[in-house]
C-alpha cells in the first residue's frame, strides 16, 4: 500500500515550492471527501484546518520557504482522535450522548500543534470512549481496514490509524489506554507511539481510565513519531501527572549505534493464543534485531498472565468514576422523557451509552460498591505492583523487551462483537505496558503468511526513555525495508 | 481472605444498574448478567496471585503532591462570551441558568 507523504515530504514539498500549505491541505480534503465513505475513518472534517497553520502563518509568513526545518510541523495535515478537544468544534468520543458537544476549549496538545503550524483535517472514528479494540463500539458505526474493507481497523484509534494507512492524512493522534495507538498500528501497518504516563499532557483528553491514558503519535515511520512526540511532550499545569522533565530531541540520536544494546524478549509473550503467522514473523523480527549487534536475552515476566485481569478491574473502576460526569444536565444527551431528576440521570444514560460503556460502568460500580472493594480494586492495584516489579526486574538485566504487539492481524468485521471478552484478550501483549506506565511502540513488521495482513512489532522501553526505544525503533525500521 | 462472587443474579444486574444511574431493560438485564459474569470469571484467576505486603500501586510516575502556585492558569476570562460557550451546551436552560428537575418532590 502506497503509503503517500511523510511529514519530512511535506517539509521538502513547502521548502521547494511544490506546493503551498493551502495546496496540500486542499489536496487531503479532496481525498478524504472521496474515500471517506468506504473507510469511516473521519467523523467531521474542517475545510479550513481549523486555523491551525493559518493562525501560525500570520506570525511567520516566510516559513514556508526559509526555515521550515525550526517548525518541522508546519503546514503538515494531521487527523485527530475524537475524543481530544479542539475548541469550537464537536467532539463526540464515539459516543450519542456527546452527539453535538462542542468543545469549549483546546486540548494541551491540540495547543502544541497549533502553536507548531500544523493543520487539522478532521476528527476520526473510535470505539465509544476509546473502551474496544476494533473500533466496532463506536456509536457512528465501524471503520474498515484500508488493506482488507471485510476486516477490522484494530482500535479504540481506528479512525486515526485506518487515516494514516489510507493517506488521509500526513499523521494522527490517538490515545492509548490499554494498546489503542499501538494495537491498530499493528494491524493496519504504521507506526504507533505509546509514550511513557506523564510524558504527554492529558488535559482536553475526554478520560477513560485517568491511570492509564496516554496520547500518542500514529505516523507512516518512526522518524515521524519522533518529531510529533518532540512537540507534543511536556509538563503542563493542567494535568498534575505530567512530570517535571527536559523533553529531549527525540531525532537527535536515532543513528546512535545500537549494538551494545541488551533486547529482552520475554517467554510469557510466546504462549498459547498467539497465531502462528504473528510468532513466525515476530521471531525472525528478531533474529533481525540480533543480525544489527543486539544481543538477544530471554527474560521472563511471571505475573504476566495477571495483567489483563488487573486491567479489567482498573479500567472499569476508573470508568465509572469518570463517565458519571454525564449527567443529562450539564451538556450532551438529555432524555426527553425524564419526568423528574433520578429519571434524567437513568435515562439519558441509558439512552445515550452504547453497550460497551455500559458494561464497564456498571462492572466498576459493582467492584467499587460496598464489600467488594478490597476483593477487586486494592487486589488488582496490588497486582499491578507486581506487575510492574517484574519489568524493574527485566530491565536490570536488558535495555529494551520486544515481542508481539497483538496476538493476531486484523480480524473480520463482526467476528468477535459478541464476545466482549474474546475483544478484550486482543490486548494481551499491549495492557502491561500501560499498568507499568512505559513507553512502547508498534512498528510494521511484514505481513502475515496465511492472513496476508500486517503484523506489528512492539518494543517496549525504560520509563522515560523514549529515545532508546525509538532509537531501536528507527533502525530496526531501516533494517526492514 | 478474597472471595469473588463470580456468577451475577438478575437482580443484582438491576441493584448495580441503580448504582451506575443507568436504566436497562430486561434484554439488556440478560446480557449484562452473562457478560459481566464471564468477564467476573476470567478476573477471579487473581485469587491465585500471592498478594500479601505488597503496597497496591495506583499510578506510576512517583510524583507525590503535585503543587503549582495558587495563581490564575489564565485558560479563561468571565465573560458573556463563556457563558454561551458553558452554559450554552445544557440541554435545558433559561438564560444564563442551567435548568434542573425539581429535586425535592412537592406532595
Amino acid at each position: 500500500m502506497d503509503m503517500g507523504f511523510t511529514i519530512k515530504d511535506i517539509q521538502a514539498g513547502l521548502a521547494k515550492g511544490h506546493f503551498t500549505s493551502e495546496e496540500i491541505f486542499k489536496t487531503y480534503s479532496d481525498k478524504i471527501k472521496k474515500e471517506n465513505k468506504k473507510l469511516n475513518a473521519y467523523l467531521s472534517v474542517f475545510e479550513n484546518g481549523q486555523k491551525g497553520h493559518y493562525s501560525a502563518s500570520r506570525g511567520c509568513c516566510k516559513l514556508e520557504t526559509e526555515n521550515s526545518t525550526a517548525m518541522p510541523l508546519w503546514g503538515v495535515p494531521c487527523a485527530i482522535k475524537d475524543n481530544m478537544l479542539i475548541e469550537g468544534t464537536i467532539a463526540t468520543a464515539g459516543s450519542k450522548i456527546l452527539e453535538n458537544y462542542i468543545s469549549s476549549y483546546d486540548s494541551t496538545v491540540i495547543k502544541k500543534l497549533k502553536k507548531e503550524g500544523v493543520s487539522f483535517l478532521g476528527k476520526t472514528n473510535l470505539d465509544e470512549f476509546a473502551m474496544g479494540t476494533s473500533t466496532e463500539n463506536s456509536a457512528f458505526g465501524p471503520t474498515k481496514n484500508p488493506h482488507d474493507l471485510t476486516r477490522v481497523p484494530g482500535g479504540s484509534s481506528g479512525g486515526s490509524t485506518a487515516s494514516v494507512a489510507a493517506d488521509l492524512c500526513v499523521f494522527a493522534l490517538g490515545s492509548d489506554t490499554g494498546g489503542s495507538v499501538r494495537q491498530p498500528a499493528s494491524m493496519c501497518g504504521v507506526v504507533g507511539l505509546k509514550p511513557t504516563y506523564g510524558r504527554v499532557s492529558r488535559h482536553g483528553l475526554i478520560a477513560m481510565a485517568s491511570s492509564l491514558d496516554q496520547i500518542g503519535p500514529l505516523t507512516k515511520n518512526v522518524y515521524d513519531a519522533a518529531l510529533v512526540l518532540n512537540t507534543i511532550s511536556g509538563q503542563d499545569v493542567f494535568d498534575s501527572t505530567t512530570v517535571p522533565k527536559k523533553v529531549p530531541d527525540f531525532t537527535k540520536n536515532l543513528n546512535k549505534d545500537i549494538r551494545e544494546l541488551k533486547i529482552g524478549v520475554p517467554k510469557e509473550f510466546f504462549g498459547e493464543g498467539l497465531d502462528k503467522e504473528v510468532q513466525d514473523k515476530i521471531k525472525s523480527t528478531i533474529s533481525k534485531l540480533e543480525s544489527l549487534g543486539t544481543e538477544i536475552i530471554e527474560i521472563t515476566l511471571p505475573n504476566f498472565e495477571y495483567a489483563l485481569a488487573v486491567y479489567y478491574i482498573i479500567v472499569p473502576c476508573e470508568v465509572s468514576a469518570n463517565l458519571s460526569r454525564f449527567d443529562g444536565i450539564r451538556y450532551g444527551h438529555s432524555s426527553k422523557t425524564a419526568k423528574n431528576l433520578l429519571d434524567t440521570y437513568l435515562e439519558s444514560r441509558s439512552e445515550g451509552f452504547g453497550a460497551e460503556p455500559k458494561r464497564r460502568i456498571m462492572l466498576g460500580a459493582y467492584a467499587l460498591s460496598s464489600g467488594y472493594y478490597d476483593a477487586y480494586y486494592l487486589k488488582a492495584q496490588k497486582t499491578r505492583a507486581l506487575v510492574k516489579k517484574d519489568f524493574d526486574e527485566a530491565f536490570k538485566k536488558v535495555d529494551i523487551i520486544v515481542g508481539p504487539t497483538a496476538p493476531h492481524a486484523a480480524f473480520k468485521l463482526g467476528e468477535k462483537v459478541s464476545d466482549p471478552l474474546s475483544l478484550y484478550l486482543e490486548d494481551i501483549y499491549t495492557v502491561p505496558v500501560n499498568l507499568t506506565g512505559l513507553p512502547g511502540i508498534s512498528i510494521p513488521c511484514g505481513n502475515g503468511a496465511t492472513s496476508g495482513m500486517p503484523i506489528g512489532f512492539q518494543i517496549i522501553g525504560q520509563s522515560f526513555d523514549e529515545e532508546t526505544l525509538l532509537r531501536v525503533s528507527y533502525q530496526l525500521e531501516q533494517a526492514l525495508k | 481472605m478474597v472471595f469473588f462472587n463470580i456468577v451475577i443474579t438478575e437482580k443484582e444486574v438491576r441493584h448495580i444498574a441503580s448504582l451506575a444511574r443507568i436504566k436497562i431493560s430486561e434484554k439488556e438485564e440478560k446480557s449484562l448478567k452473562k457478560d459481566l459474569s464471564s468477564i467476573l470469571e476470567y478476573i477471579e484467576k487473581l485469587n491465585k496471585v500471592d498478594t500479601t505486603g505488597v503496597e497496591p500501586l495506583y499510578q506510576t510516575t512517583g510524583l507525590v503532591n503535585s503543587m503549582r502556585p495558587d495563581e490564575s492558569r489564565g485558560e479563561f476570562e468571565m465573560n458573556d462570551e463563556l457563558d454561551k460557550k458553558l452554559i450554552g451546551q445544557a440541554p435545558h436552560k433559561e438564560n444564563r441558568f442551567v435548568k434542573v428537575k425539581s429535586v425535592l418532590s412537592h406532595k
